[in-house]
């Protein structure tokens, strides 16, 4: 479904990405793992078109994505979580999650300047179909609170029922379950699964490495901005570069 | 002839880039745009002009006067309203919305107690000797400027460059918070900072009072403007950019009306701000970055 | 009926101007909607008012056709120098669109053939009835009312609050901001045609750095929670130097500490939702 091949980054003299190759199957779970620093947020930047690549081509469903702007990627069925959290603070989580179906809601001046009825319809089934998202991420009877006032790891599902909200094929979830505590773990890994059985492809971003031994079907290792390992779960345990790689860095779990 | 006007250009560049000098400085170390500069620039060139006419006193301690109190007004400004807004953490529009509502509060009241007229610095107190530099004449007043200018200046970009004063600025100027940690006294640098940004612009206010011999309410007003279109052109934050803006600006105008008409002066500053921000936004010495906390 | 006709005869302009500064303010508060502090609409309400008049003095036009020449214009210039100036951020967009204001009142100065220079338009016919300047608040009124309803007003608080997070949700940012800002230009152009129309004289100091912080203050002042809190500060602002007319040279000082007092205790306006309903005890949530 998403296919990265060659993709290379420089920003001045500095090599961030080199030679990045690998392929998100579609329907599946597909992790992306690496030391801290390896590169891995500016794959993703690189993806939704923030930033530009130096070199490589990246294609989703057949479609060249670089050059593309952002809005327009995210058009295309590509959706995404942030590492650092990027939800609307002030607004309720009913509103934020409705701003992701901006793209979708198909009213011209005259639906929202008379109040028409494909307006109201249409404001209508959004807003149950954001009770819907809401209610998958388990923040449902939550709706109409301001969005600041929920915890860190609400935040983070938050942002999850929003992305979905865009309608994505793909989902790219950078860091999901960063901070959060077991118990939060737990219910995320839960929701990510019954996300998948709804037919969504997600590619993550993680270091809790049980989350993505947990979950993934496929996981690519990146390390110093290269590719250094692409398979199954139980492939990339045994690898001897990817335990290389991880061996002396004290804040990931290695032996999972 | 050509030098003449250099002379004059470099004299009236000089003052704009104390001008933005001033300017840049408070937003490159507090991230505020000071829109209250243009009536700092103003209190400087009253502030002389009593001294000298009131007080009788000698030019030069008018000078150093206004020094004082725009410094002052300067730091009262950052007291008691830069400082709360800082400590609420305030969006870095609103300190700016502020510095409007301070801008124009001086400037009323100015006009209040002073009238709006044009008030001149007496003759005798002024400096009318010529010098002759080769074929260029040279008044003692552009002189001055110049050489106090400079003077300034250059003392200001030592001290950045080489002092731990300095650092510290720079550095404050990157992440008030980071400094912080470093041991930094922020706050403490700040008070100095718009201190002496607004003593900078003081001086430049008497200076240019002195130059074109008018004093009233509002001339800090088109200044400001100009100031403005400087620190974008040179690069906002940064001391060479207000140097090289400034004098850019002065050499533009002058020419400008010398060689193709005096009504366009005002609309060179801004022609060019124009031209700068659709090709170079951040300027020539300038970061796009906006800064961290 | 009495009372009223003499109290219209001497107070219809205040009204009026009220009405018109409610446009300005309203203009800027779609701006700020949107994220983007533009300085640039004391200017654009400078093009629609130079415009309309010419229309209606040189061209003979009719005041429906003036009126929408002093809408277009501003929109043009806004549409053009969009494009460039909308890529900017924060302090760099307020800084270019006053050096665009700037840039407009040097103009006007210079094309005096035109324009009259620095000694202004005179003799503008006195079109601008009371139902116009009332028509016109109403309609805008409800053109921003509808619009913060629709997915265009979500996507407008979407861009303030995280340009970056709303691109990825699908909303075109640089589309928007020009719509922000070419409709905000109209609005602006819209009073100052009116505006001309009343007080039949105009000249380019009105349309500088002067009135831009004029109109600006009305909206912070008021409030940007929402559509009421524009027109407050517009009142406000405009009723201010009524009420202090004694104090002459000495208004202007006080409109600046008023401006520097808000900022410093009611950082949302006058008319803030939230902390009203904290004062009046309404508990909850939206």
């Amino acid at each position: 479904m998403l296919e990265l091949a060659r993709v290379s980054k420089r920003f001045g003299g500095l090599s961030v990405l080199q030679d990045v190759s690998f392929t998100v199957p579609e329907g599946k779970v597909f992790g992306l793992i690496g030391p801290n620093g390896a590169g891995k947020t500016t794959v993703f930047n690189l993806i939704t078109g923030l930033i530009a690549p130096s070199g490589g081509t990246i294609r989703f469903k057949g479609q060249d994505l670089p050059g593309r702007q952002p809005h327009r990627i995210t058009r295309l069925g590509l959706a995404r979580t942030f590492q650092n959290i990027r939800i609307f603070k002030e607004m309720t989580l009913i509103e934020n999650v409705i701003v992701g179906m901006h793209a979708h809601l198909g009213y011209g001046v005259p639906g929202w300047l008379l109040s028409l009825p494909g307006f109201r319809q249409q404001e209508r089934k959004a807003r149950e179909r954001a009770h819907e998202l809401l209610s998958w991420v388990g923040l449902d009877r939550k709706a109409g609170d301001i969005a600041d006032n929920l915890s860190y790891g609400e935040q983070r599902k938050l942002e999850l029922a929003r992305a979905l909200a865009t309608e994505p094929k793909l989902l790219l979830l950078d860091e999901p379950v960063a901070g959060m505590n077991s118990g939060e773990k737990v219910e995320l890994m839960a929701g990510i699964t019954q996300i998948t059985q709804r037919g969504y492809t997600i590619f993550m971003i993680e270091h809790d490495m049980r989350f993505v031994m947990g979950l993934c079907e496929r996981i690519a290792v990146l390390n110093f901005g290269r590719i250094i390992a692409e398979g199954t779960p139980d492939q990339i345990k045994s690898d001897p570069a990817v335990i290389e790689a991880y061996l002396g860095r004290e804040d990931d779990e290695v032996t999972v | 002839m050509l030098e003449q006007q250099l002379v004059n250009a470099l004299s009236l560049g000089c003052v704009y880039a104390l001008f933005a000098l001033g300017f840049t400085l408070v937003f490159g170390v507090l991230g505020v745009i000071n829109l209250s500069h243009g009536a700092i620039f103003m209190l400087g060139a009253y502030a002389a002009l009593e001294v000298v006419t009131r007080l009788a006193l000698p030019l030069w301690i008018g000078l150093i006067v206004a020094l004082l109190v725009a410094g002052t007004v300067g730091l009262l400004i950052d007291v008691l309203v830069l400082r709360p807004l800082r400590a609420r953490n305030a969006p870095h529009l609103i300190p700016m919305i502020a510095t409007i509502g301070i801008g124009i509060f001086f400037n009323s009241a100015v006009q209040g107690i002073f009238g709006a007229e044009n008030l001149r610095f007496p003759s005798e107190a002024m400096p009318d000797a010529q010098l002759h530099f080769g074929g260029v004449q040279v008044s003692v007043l552009e002189l001055v400027i110049i050489v106090l200018s400079f003077a300034l200046m250059g003392t200001l970009m030592l001290v950045m460059k080489k002092t731990q004063l300095g650092r510290a600025l720079r550095a404050i100027a990157e992440s008030p918070k980071a400094a912080a940690l470093l041991g930094i006294n922020v706050e403490g640098l700040f008070f100095l900072t718009s201190f002496t940004a607004a003593a900078l612009g003081g001086i430049s206010g008497v200076l240019i009072a002195l130059y074109s011999n008018a004093v009233f309410p509002l001339m800090g007003q088109p200044i400001l403007h100009k100031g403005i279109a400087v620190i974008i052109l040179g690069g906002m934050g940064d001391i060479r950019g207000a140097l090289v803006g400034g004098l850019f600006l002065g050499f533009a105008e002058v020419l400008a009306v010398a060689y193709i008409g005096s009504t366009m002066r005002d609309a060179i500053a801004f022609g060019l701000l124009f031209l700068v921000l659709l090709v170079r936004p951040q300027g020539i010495f300038g970061k796009l970055l906006e800064r961290k906390a | 009926m009495e009372w009223f006709d003499n109290f219209w005869a001497v107070y219809s302009n205040l009204v009026l101007t009220i009405g018109i500064n409610a446009l300005l303010a309203l203009s800027i508060w779609l701006t700020l909607s949107c994220g983007l502090l533009a300085m640039a609409n004391a200017a654009f309400m400078g093009i629609g008012a130079y415009t309309a008049s010419l229309l209606t003095m040189n061209a003979g036009a009719s005041f429906p056709v003036a009126l929408l020449g002093g809408i277009a214009a501003p929109v043009a210039a806004a549409l053009i120098i969009g494009a460039p100036t909308l890529r900017l951020s924060g302090v760099y967009l307020a800084m270019a669109t006053l050096g665009f204001g700037e840039v407009v009142r040097v103009m006007i100065l210079n094309a005096d053939t035109w324009t009259g220079g620095a000694l202004g338009l005179n003799g503008i016919p006195q079109l601008t009835q009371w139902w116009h300047v009332v028509a016109a608040l109403v309609l805008v009124l409800l053109l921003l009312w509808r619009l913060r309803r629709s997915r265009i007003g979500r996507a407008f608080e979407a861009i303030k609050e995280d340009q970056i997070a709303a691109s990825l949700m699908g909303i075109g940012v640089m589309a928007h901001k020009m719509l922000a800002f070419a409709l905000g230009a109209g609005i602006a152009g819209l009073a100052g045609a009116l505006n001309a129309h009343l007080t039949f004289f105009i000249g380019p100091s009105e349309f500088g750095f002067d009135r831009g912080v004029d109109i600006l203050t009305m909206a912070i002042l008021g409030g940007t929670g929402g559509l009421s809190g524009p027109v407050l500060g517009a009142a406000i602002i405009t009723l201010l130097p009524e009420l202090l007319r004694s104090f002459k040279d000495f208004r202007l000082m006080l409109n600046g500490a008023i401006l520097v007092l808000i900022v410093l205790f009611l950082p949302k306006g006058i008319w803030d939702p939230m902390r009203l309903r904290q004062w009046f005890g309404r508990a909850g949530v939206r």
